[in-house]
């Protein structure tokens, strides 16, 4: 026990790299696949409540159609493990960190995008309406009224995108993209449990501070929008 | 590439076909033994408040340690590798989804199903064969769904441990820098993966017909 302090006291600077380089990786690829998330679902969004075949009154069946298969095959991807997307990626795109973003990118967008959808689909359509027949144009409806009524089941994609890409950065060691992954990988060819022990810690201590703090994100912006809701209906009944 | 892909099955398909049937031997032997030990578990644990809390707050928990470090760990500590080793690692990273569905799903039944059983007169074995177990299968079934996502994708890494499988093919083709050897092996289990997913579904439209009803 005492050894596991001295042996973390005594690899501080080392750490602290190793840290910092997973969580820049992580940061890097969940900022990314935000993005990317976010102009998939705008793309199904788009097909499946498309106006002009709407009006035309016809079942946009074709978009409907295409709109679940990106979705499945968005979940597929999910379904292959990591280290096989890895090692599919490297002939490809070559060993190296922007390889390990891709890869983790690529991860995230079944959770992301099914998260995002969802979140859309629970913001009441006469909302949006109301704001829009209040003047608001196409742009400011959404993003003074369904992007906020919408925020804690985004930022709970994210905050399970965000925990899933902390775990799956380890094996991005493997294509050299350094991170506490290269410290677990270490220790096992060095036999040395002290530095094991320090590298899960820290991967876990990681994992559990985005949790806590995008955890507390959902709860604020929850509560935010709940009481804008309120004082918006107090304002019509008077 | 395509010529070392199929030079590569010319030469080592028994080879191959060897990587393949250990990774799908390990996969099973260790979701059977979770199903074994994490089933019954997670039935006793939905009946005590303190071991269901322990079960769904610190397990959880603890899935926050990732495949790779776990299975490393374990190897350290035990100071051993080869397939034993692997197939405990696998096995305690696939208890936690397993019980932890399971303590769920028994302490959500409805109880006035569950009552209306008891004033029928059924025997407790009865009421949990025929009624707790029809309705907590479908939640069951997911933690098992999840447990072999799980335990097949780790099963790649326990190929660093020895344990064999097709990770072998991946952490070879690393080693050599052979793209033949990292395109089968990350082939082979990606549509393994998904082949897997695939029965499962299977299974469970047989085995719990009842799930997609309206309840």
């Amino acid at each position: 026990m005492i050894d596991f302090w001295h042996f973390g006291v005594a690899n501080t600077a080392r750490f602290a790299t190793a840290t910092g380089q997973h969580l820049s990786l992580v940061i890097t690829a969940v900022l990314l696949s935000i993005l990317l998330a976010a102009l998939i679902t705008a793309g199904i969004d788009a097909l499946q409540n498309n106006r002009q075949l709407k009006s035309n009154g016809r079942t946009p069946h074709a978009a409907h159609k295409l709109a679940e298969s990106v979705q499945s095959s968005l979940a597929a991807l999910y379904a292959v493990p990591s280290l096989a997307l890895f090692a599919l990626a490297i002939p490809l795109l070559g060993i190296g960190t922007a390889t390990a973003i891709i890869v983790l990118v690529a991860y995230n967008q079944f959770l992301l995008v099914r998260n995002f959808s969802a979140g859309l689909a629970s913001v009441d359509t006469g909302l949006y309406e109301a704001a829009r027949s209040l003047g608001c144009t196409r742009l400011q409806a959404f993003t003074s009224v369904q992007l906020p009524l919408a925020a804690p089941i985004l930022i709970a994609g994210v905050r399970l995108a965000t925990i899933s890409t902390i775990g799956i950065a380890t094996i991005a060691a493997l294509v050299d993209a350094g991170g506490l992954g290269a410290l677990i990988f270490t220790g096992l060819r060095t036999n040395s449990l002290n530095l094991l022990l320090w590298a899960t810690l820290l991967t876990m201590l990681l994992a559990l501070f985005a949790n806590a703090v995008l955890s507390l994100c959902e709860r604020l912006f929850s509560r935010t929008t709940h009481g804008k809701c309120d004082t918006v209906n107090t304002d019509f009944s008077s | 590439m395509i010529h070392a892909i199929i030079s590569y099955f010319d030469s080592s398909s028994a080879e191959y076909v060897h990587a393949l049937w250990q990774h799908i031997a390990i996969a099973v032997a260790a979701v059977t033994l979770a199903i074994v030990a994490g089933f019954p578990l997670g039935v006793l644990s939905s009946r005590n408040r303190v071991a269901r809390s322990i079960v769904t707050g610190t397990l959880s928990t603890l899935r926050v340690i990732p495949s790779l470090a776990l299975l490393f760990l374990i190897v350290v500590l035990t100071g051993q590798v080869g397939f034993q080793v692997a197939l405990f690692a696998l096995t305690v990273l696939a208890l936690p989804p397993v019980m932890i569905n399971t303590t769920v799903a028994f302490s959500h039944l409805p109880p006035a199903t569950v009552e209306a059983a008891e004033a029928l007169g059924m025997s407790s074995f009865k009421i949990f064969w025929q009624v707790k177990l029809p309705l907590a299968a479908p939640v069951v079934f997911a933690g098992i769904k999840t447990a072999t996502t799980e335990v097949i994708a780790s099963a790649t890494l326990a190929a660093f441990i020895g344990g064999g499988g097709l990770g072998t093919l991946i952490f070879t083709g690393l080693g050599l820098m052979r793209t033949d050897l990292l395109v089968i092996g990350g082939a082979s289990v990606a549509a393994l993966s998904l082949a897997s997913l695939a029965l499962l579904n299977l299974c469970e439209r047989r085995l719990i017909p009842w799930k997609h009803l309206p309840s």
